[in-house]
C-alpha cells in the first residue's frame, strides 16, 4: 500500500478528514500550529467548517456548539492552551458531548518553552477541569498513529458521548514519517435523539450540564462513573514487547515508548531480560494488564516519561505498589535518550544481581 | 387587525416542566424582573416569523441560565460568557439554525467581552439579546460593567467611583465600530410604549436570522428591582431617567435590506474527494520493507534558515522511502528555526525507528560555521562531515572524515547559488554512506520539486555535477 511522508501534526487532520470531522476550531500555538494550518488548507476545500478562534476558550466553546449539533468536531492545542481549555472540557464532559481534542505537549510550567514534554499527563488524564469527569485519552507514538488514533478518537467520542484527547508531544507533532492513508472515509450520522440541530425533529432536545437538585446531580455523577467503568472494560489498549520473561519492565507511552523499544533491543543484546509495557489508552489506564505482570513475574518496573513521575503514580496504583517502581525522566523540553534508559537498566540489573 | 394583548406565544411552553416545582406556569424570575417580558417578545417574534423549529436558544450563566425552561425550541446551556463562541460553533455546523444568544451584562460585557466582540466582528449568523440591568443578578447584586456612576451595588457599596472602577461600558457603541454587524439597536422595556419599540427591534434581529443575513445585536435596558432594592415605580423610573441618560435609546444600524444572505457549502465526506486533495493516486511511495542487514544511517543537517536545510533533509527522507527503508525526519522548530540557524535529523533504517532525534550522527552536513562548531563533536567515530568549503578554522574531531565541499561554488556555477543543499546531496549520493542507491536520490529530487517541475532539470544537473566533483576530489 502506498504512503506519503507526512508531518505528525498534519496526520491528525488527515485522520480527522477520513473520520468525518465536519468542523475545526483552533488557535495558533507552537508546536501544535501545523494542525491548525492543515485544517485551514483542507476543511474549506471539502465544504467543511473551519474557524480560527479568537482564543483557546472560544475554540473549545465553538467545539461545544458544533458538538451540540451532533457533528464530529475537534480542536487542538499545546500545554498553555490546554490549560485555558479546561473549563470548556469540563462542560463538554458534563453535557456529554462527543468531541476530540489534540494536545501536542510542550514543556512547562507557565510559558516554559516549545520543546517536547509529557507534563500534561495529570491535567489530561485525571480531569483537569472542575468536577468528577474523565477524558478518554489516547497516546500515539508515530505519525501513523497520529492519524489512526484521531480516527479512533472520533469513534470513541461518538460511542460514549465523551471528550477524547489525543495526547502527543512536540516530537510526534513535528516529525515526518511515511503515512499509510486510511482505507475508508466515514460519513458521520447525527444522533437526533439528543443533538440540537435547529430542526423540528430535535426541538425538544436540551444540551446542558446543570442539575440544580443535589441528588439528581449526584445520580448523574454516578452515571458518569458507570460510563467510565464501561469504558475501562471495553476500551483499554496497551502493547507489550518482550515482557514474558522480563525481570525489568519499562513502562512508557508516546515518544518515550519508542526510545524504550530501542532500549529493550539493546538491553536484550547485552543479556538483560528487559521488556516494554506501553499504555496506548492512558484513561483508561491498563491497570489489570500491568497488575497481571506484577503478579506473574518477579520484576522491577521503570517508568520512563518526560514528566515528573506523573505516569509513574498510575503504575504504582495499578500494581498496588507490589513491586519496585523506578523513574527515568527528562524535563524542560529534553528528550529521553537511549543511553539514559540503558544506564538505569544496568543500574537496576546490577543491584538485583 | 386587533393587536393580541394576552396569550402565550407558541414558542414559549405552556407549562415549564423543566423547572419543576409547584407552580408550573410561573417563571423563576423575581417580581418586576425584565426577563419575562423579553422572553415573551422573543417568543412572539419566533412565532410571527415562523422560525420556532429552526431556533436554538443559548442560555447563559446569569439569571437567564434557565431560559431553556421557557423556550419551546432547541436549547443549549453554556459556560459563563461563552455563548457567542458556542453560537459560532452551532451556526457553522447547522447553517439553517436560527441561533439566539441571550446574555446579561456580566456574561456579555465582562467575562465574555472578547467572545462578544469577535463573533460580532466575524458577522456570525446569530441574534444576540443583551439584557442590561446594570447589575449582576444571579450572584447577588455585584457591580457590572454597565453599573452607572454613583450607583450602589454589593461590590461598590458607596456607589461606582470611576477613579477605581472605570465607567459604564456602552456595548452598542462599541459594536457599532465594527463593519460586519447587520443590525444594532438599544431599546428598553421599562413601560408599554418602550416595549412596543423593543418588540420591533427584537423582531428585526430575528428577521436577519431567518434570512441568514448575519449578526444582529439588541441591547435591552431592563429592570432588577431585587438587587437594586427598588419598587415597581422606582425601577421604571431608574431605567427611564437614569439608565437612558447613560445609554441613549437608538437604532445604530439596520442593514437588513442591503445585507446578502450567507449560506455555506455542504460538507463533502467522500473518500475520493479527500484522496484527491492529497493527490494519492500520483504521489505515493511504496511501504517500507524490514531488512536486518541494512545499516541504520543517522544524519544531521544544519545551516542558516534559507539554505534549504529542512528541505534537503526531506529530500533525503524521500530517497529513503523510495528505497523502501524506514525513514523519519525531525526539525528544529519554532523560534529556533525562525531565528537563523536551523537543523534537522534524518534517520534511515531497515527496521522501525526508535527516536527520530539524532544526537550522535553518522553523517553531518554543515552549511555554515555555527552549525559545524555546534555539531562536529557529535559525529560518531568513523562518521563523515561534509561542510561548505567557505567555512574555515573549525576543529574537527579525530577518527572522523571531514570533507570541505565547494557546495556554494558548484551550485553557483550550475546556475543557482540556492542549490548548495542539492550539491551536498549529490556528494552523499556518491559517497554512499547512507546505504541508499543513486537512483533514489534522483527520484527524490523529482518528488521534491514535483510542484515546481521547472526546477527539476537544474537540480538533477547539480546533483550530477556534485557527484562528479566527489569522484574526482574525494579519495
Amino acid at each position: 500500500m502506498a504512503t506519503q511522508l507526512i508531518k505528525g501534526n498534519s496526520a491528525v487532520i488527515i485522520g480527522a478528514l477520513y473520520a468525518g470531522c465536519d468542523c475545526y476550531f483552533g488557535y495558533p500555538i507552537t508546536p501544535a500550529s501545523e494542525i491548525l494550518h492543515e485544517a485551514s488548507q483542507t476543511f474549506p476545500k471539502l465544504g467543511r467548517k473551519f474557524v480560527q478562534a479568537e482564543s483557546e476558550e472560544a475554540a473549545i466553546n465553538m467545539v461545544y456548539g458544533a458538538a451540540s449539533a451532533g457533528h464530529r468536531v475537534m480542536t487542538a492545542s499545546s500545554g498553555p492552551g490546554m490549560s485555558l481549555k479546561q473549563e470548556g472540557i469540563s462542560y463538554l464532559a458534563g453535557a456529554e458531548l462527543p468531541s476530540v481534542i489534540v494536545d501536542i505537549m510542550r514543556a512547562g510550567p507557565g510559558l516554559g518553552n516549545i520543546g517536547p514534554e509529557q507534563g500534561d499527563y495529570a491535567q489530561v488524564v485525571k480531569g483537569g477541569g472542575h468536577g468528577n469527569y474523565h477524558n478518554i485519552v489516547l497516546a500515539p507514538n508515530s505519525v501513523q498513529e497520529m492519524c489512526d488514533h484521531t480516527i479512533k478518537a472520533f469513534e470513541l467520542a461518538s460511542k460514549y458521548r465523551n471528550p477524547v484527547v489525543v495526547l502527543a508531544d512536540g516530537v510526534l507533532g513535528q516529525m515526518i514519517e511515511p503515512l499509510h492513508f486510511p482505507d475508508e472515509a466515514i460519513t458521520p450520522v447525527i444522533d437526533e435523539s439528543w443533538a440540537v440541530c435547529g430542526t423540528k425533529e430535535t426541538k425538544e432536545n436540551l444540551v446542558s450540564s446543570i442539575f440544580l437538585d443535589f441528588d439528581k446531580l449526584e445520580d448523574f455523577n454516578y452515571q458518569l462513573q458507570e460510563k467510565y467503568e464501561t469504558i475501562k472494560e471495553n476500551e483499554t489498549v496497551h502493547e507489550e514487547y518482550m515482557t514474558e520473561d522480563a525481570s525489568i519492565v519499562l513502562v512508557a507511552y508516546g515518544i518515550s515508548s519508542r526510545i524504550c523499544h530501542s532500549a529493550v533491543e539493546v538491553a536484550r543484546r547485552e543479556g538483560f531480560k528487559v521488556g516494554l509495557f506501553r499504555p496506548i489508552t492512558l484513561f483508561p489506564f491498563p491497570e489489570k494488564e500491568l497488575k497481571g505482570i506484577a503478579d506473574s513475574y518477579d520484576c522491577t518496573f521503570i517508568a520512563v516519561e518526560m514528566s515528573n513521575g506523573q505516569m509513574m503514580e498510575d503504575v504504582k496504583l495499578a500494581i498496588e505498589c507490589s513491586r519496585p517502581v523506578e523513574l527515568v525522566n527528562r524535563l524542560g523540553g529534553n528528550l529521553i535518550t537511549l543511553d539514559q534508559v540503558m544506564e538505569k537498566i544496568r543500574e537496576v540489573a546490577s543491584r538485583e544481581a | 387587525m386587533a393587536e393580541k394583548i394576552i396569550g402565550k406565544p407558541a414558542a414559549i411552553y405552556d407549562e415549564f416542566s423543566r423547572k419543576g416545582g409547584a407552580a408550573p406556569t410561573a417563571t423563576h424570575y423575581c417580581p418586576g424582573c425584565g426577563h419575562g417580558i423579553i422572553h415573551k417578545l422573543i417568543g412572539e417574534a419566533m412565532d410571527d416569523l415562523g422560525i420556532q423549529d429552526r431556533s436554538v436558544m443559548i442560555s447563559p450563566v446569569g439569571c437567564a441560565v434557565f431560559a431553556y425552561y421557557y423556550f419551546d425550541c432547541g436549547n443549549l446551556q453554556v459556560a459563563h460568557g461563552r455563548a457567542p463562541a458556542v453560537g459560532t460553533g452551532m451556526s457553522r455546523a447547522q447553517d439553517n439554525a436560527v441561533v439566539i444568544s441571550y446574555q446579561g451584562d456580566g456574561d456579555l460585557a465582562s467575562i465574555g467581552l472578547n467572545e462578544t466582540m469577535q463573533a460580532a466582528n466575524r458577522g456570525e449568523k446569530m441574534a444576540v439579546f443583551f439584557v442590561n440591568n446594570t447589575v449582576f443578578g444571579m450572584t447577588g447584586g455585584q457591580m457590572a460593567p454597565t453599573t452607572l456612576i454613583g450607583e450602589k451595588t454589593v461590590t461598590c457599596p458607596d456607589g461606582r467611583d470611576p477613579r477605581f472602577a472605570g465607567y459604564p461600558l456602552h456595548m452598542c457603541e462599541i459594536l457599532d465600530n465594527l463593519k460586519a454587524p447587520v443590525f444594532i439597536e438599544r431599546v428598553s422595556i421599562s413601560d408599554i410604549s418602550h416595549i412596543r419599540k423593543a418588540r420591533k427591534a427584537i423582531r428585526r434581529a430575528l428577521e436577519v436570522q431567518r434570512d441568514g443575513k448575519g449578526y444582529a445585536f439588541v441591547e435591552v435596558l431592563s429592570t432588577c428591582p431585587t438587587n437594586l432594592k427598588q419598587n415597581a415605580q422606582q425601577s421604571t423610573d431608574f431605567v427611564n431617567n437614569m439608565m437612558e441618560k447613560e445609554f441613549p435609546l437608538q437604532n445604530f444600524r439596520d442593514r437588513f435590506d442591503e445585507a446578502e444572505p450567507l449560506w455555506r457549502d455542504e460538507s463533502d465526506f467522500s473518500k475520493s474527494a479527500i484522496d484527491k486533495l492529497y493527490s494519492l493516486e500520483d504521489n505515493a511511495s511504496p511501504e517500507a520493507v524490514p531488512d536486518k542487514d541494512f545499516r541504520i544511517a543517522l544524519v544531521k543537517i544544519a545551516g542558516f534558515g534559507g539554505q534549504g536545510v529542512l528541505s534537503m533533509g526531506l529530500t533525503l527522507a524521500r530517497a529513503g522511502c523510495r528505497d523502501q527503508r524506514y525513514t523519519s525526519w525531525y526539525p528544529s522548530y519554532g523560534p529556533e528555526q525562525r531565528g537563523g540557524t536551523s537543523n534537522c535529523s534524518v534517520v534511515i533504517s531497515g527496521e522501525s525507528i526508535g527516536s527520530p532525534v539524532v544526537y550522535e550522527s553518522d553523517v553531518l552536513i554543515a552549511l555554515n560555521q555555527p552549525s559545524l562548531e555546534k555539531f562536529a563533536g557529535d559525529v560518531k567515530k568513523g562518521g563523515v562531515i561534509l561542510y561548505d568549503a567557505t567555512i574555515s578554522g573549525v576543529e574537527v574531531p579525530k577518527n572522523v572524515r571531514s570533507i570541505a565541499v565547494p557546495a556554494m561554488q558548484i551550485a553557483k556555477d550550475a546556475g543557482s547559488v540556492k542549490a548548495a543543499n542539492t550539491v551536498m546531496l549529490g556528494v552523499m549520493m556518491e559517497l554512499g554512506d547512507t546505504g541508499l542507491p543513486e537512483k533514489v536520490f534522483r527520484e527524490a529530487i523529482e518528488d521534491t520539486f514535483a510542484s515546481k517541475p521547472k526546477l527539476i532539470p537544474m537540480n538533477l544537473t547539480i546533483l550530477e555535477a556534485a557527484a562528479k566533483w566527489a569522484r574526482e576530489n574525494i579519495k
